[in-house]
């Protein structure tokens, strides 16, 4: 909280400067990243119309506000399904690679791995939490977090002998690993596997 | 294929319509072989030919008729799939943003096309907007490579590209599509092909009826470095803070890589949808085409079967008069 702040007071100023930042410039910039590319095709081959970009197939973003805005739009995708499109929520924490990572509207625009562990939702009153694999969080400077999950299961789905079992399975691997792979593929297995029991008894 | 077999079947009867005066029922197209000359120089053919062409034309009818009910049923268990993957390459566009004019000295197309035929002319289109974009980033000092993921585009490409071609991966349907399959492939394709751009070619799902051709572009670490220092789309990236990891390079490999993967998944899936959508259209035209032709063998064996008829009465009637009179 106090690192975000400190934060805050020092970019928000740049913010407001600067000209507006990346995501505004999508209405616009997309017309001339697809213009360049349009018009060199149609000069190389002139007979066949253009392929589509997915810039064209895409929402643009909002513009960074003036003002804090109350509420942060959490988009949080995962390979199979969009766990939550566009949902306005008060607060998430996410597991990155250097902690816990709290995440309010207004925080700077921040990219950031994840690591295997919980991820919650704080909506109101109610906290929806999910154990995610891995993946990246990317918080924009409009209050937007995309969050990408390769795997996320919420907590109740994990079946906690299972999860023991697994523990024990990859310290075994780990201790009759002999070459690097074999190590680093146990290494993994504990990690997350060790996440998972902290996630069900934490 | 079997649009352009039907369409031969009618170019073969077209020549043969017979020219010469003829008193009885003009008969149809005819096969040289089958024909008969009956009194008054009238041809005819035997109606066993024709039952033998109804019979076959009848047959691809019923297979087409099954091939797209076959495609529509893949379809529908594919579709969900893909319109679920969908969210998953906007955050990465969203961050990085979408160059496809950037200038690299190595760019790499990746064409997915499908393994199997009949599906209409998706994978040609493929093809031509890779051939396209090669043709696009050649230059002095810069080279475009491909990987090649389907037979499809493999037969194709091979024709004239060979040189160019650094990775062929094919049957990747063999088994449902799932994430673990493209990140492994991903992987495949990261180890062995160096790039500064990737450049994917796929046809986007629209509809059952609309495919667009649609290029994806990732690009390597170092060229978002080089972007973001430079400014432009991606100058405010440095506004980013970067947590975790020793250095930020490290972290925006990582990120290469998995919006790679992400992003072929969604190609992927989006191109096995407009693959069972582009069979249904082809088949569902195939089987209408065969429906026509069937109409018109039809008519045809009527009027052959009339038109013998119709001389055996003469020959009845004249051998009757001839002994009266």
């Amino acid at each position: 909280m106090l690192r975000q702040a400190s934060r805050l007071l020092a970019c928000r100023p740049k913010l407001a400067a600067r000209a507006r930042p990346f995501s505004t410039d999508l209405p616009a910039a997309d017309q001339t990243a697809d213009a360049t590319f349009t018009e060199a095709w149609s000069k190389v081959i002139p007979n066949l119309d253009p392929p589509k970009t997915p810039l064209s197939f895409m929402q643009p973003r909002p513009p960074t506000p003036s003002s804090i805005p109350s509420k942060l739009t959490v988009n949080f995708v995962l390979p199979y399904a969009s766990a939550l499109a566009t949902k306005e929520v008060d607060m998430v924490i996410v597991p990155a690679t250097t902690g816990q990572m709290g995440v309010l509207p207004g925080h700077v625009a921040t990219i950031a791995e994840l690591k295997p562990g919980v991820l919650s939702v704080h909506e109101g009153n109610e906290v929806t939490k999910y154990f995610v694999s891995s993946g990246f969080v990317f918080i924009h400077a409009n209050s937007f977090a995309d969050i990408i999950a390769v795997e996320a299961v919420p907590l109740d789905q994990l079946d906690a002998n299972l999860v023991q079992k697994g523990l024990a399975e990859f310290t075994s691997k780990l201790s009759s690993a002999t070459t690097d792979l074999e190590k680093a593929e146990a290494q993994i297995g504990i990690d997350v596997h060790s996440a998972l029991n902290s996630a069900l008894t934490g | 294929m079997a649009m352009a077999a039907l369409r031969r079947e009618g170019r073969r009867f077209a020549p043969l319509i017979s020219p010469r005066p003829i008193t009885a029922v003009r008969s149809s197209p005819i096969a040289p072989s089958h024909q008969d000359e009956g009194p008054i120089g009238v041809r005819y053919i035997s109606t066993q030919v024709v039952r033998n062409r109804m019979k076959s034309v009848k047959n691809i009818q019923k297979i087409t008729k099954a091939m797209k009910m076959v495609a529509a049923s893949k379809l529908r268990a594919v579709q969900t799939k893909a319109e679920n993957s969908r969210g998953l390459w906007q955050p990465f566009t969203a961050l990085l943003g979408d160059l496809p004019s950037v200038d690299v000295k190595k760019s790499v197309v990746v064409t997915i096309s499908s393994d199997k035929g009949l599906c209409g002319g998706i994978n040609s289109t493929s093809v031509k907007m890779s051939k396209g974009i090669h043709k696009l980033n050649s230059g002095p000092e810069k080279e475009t490579k491909y990987v090649i993921l389907g037979e499809k585009a493999k037969a194709q490409l091979i024709r004239d590209s060979k040189k160019d071609i650094q990775l062929i991966i094919t049957e990747l349907q063999k088994n449902p599509l799932n994430y673990t399959q493209v990140s492994v492939l991903a992987d495949e394709i990261l180890k062995n092909v160096e790039f500064d751009a990737l450049r994917i070619v796929f046809n986007k799902f629209h509809s059952v009826v609309s495919f667009v051709p649609t290029v994806s572009t990732v690009l390597s670490p170092e060229i978002v470095e080089r972007e973001a220092e430079s400014g432009g789309k991606l100058g405010d990236l440095d506004n980013y803070e970067v947590e975790g990891g020793e250095t930020k390079g490290e972290i925006l490999q990582n990120l290469a890589e998995f919006q790679f993967s992400c992003v072929m998944f969604n190609a992927v899936l989006e191109n096995a949808c407009s693959e069972q959508g582009a069979r249904m259209s082809a088949m569902d035209s195939s089987s209408r085409n065969a429906g026509d032709m069937l109409d018109r063998l039809t008519l045809t064996y009527n009027r052959t079967r009339q038109a013998s008829i119709t001389t055996e009465l003469i020959e009845i009637i004249s051998g009757a008069s001839a002994l009266e009179g």
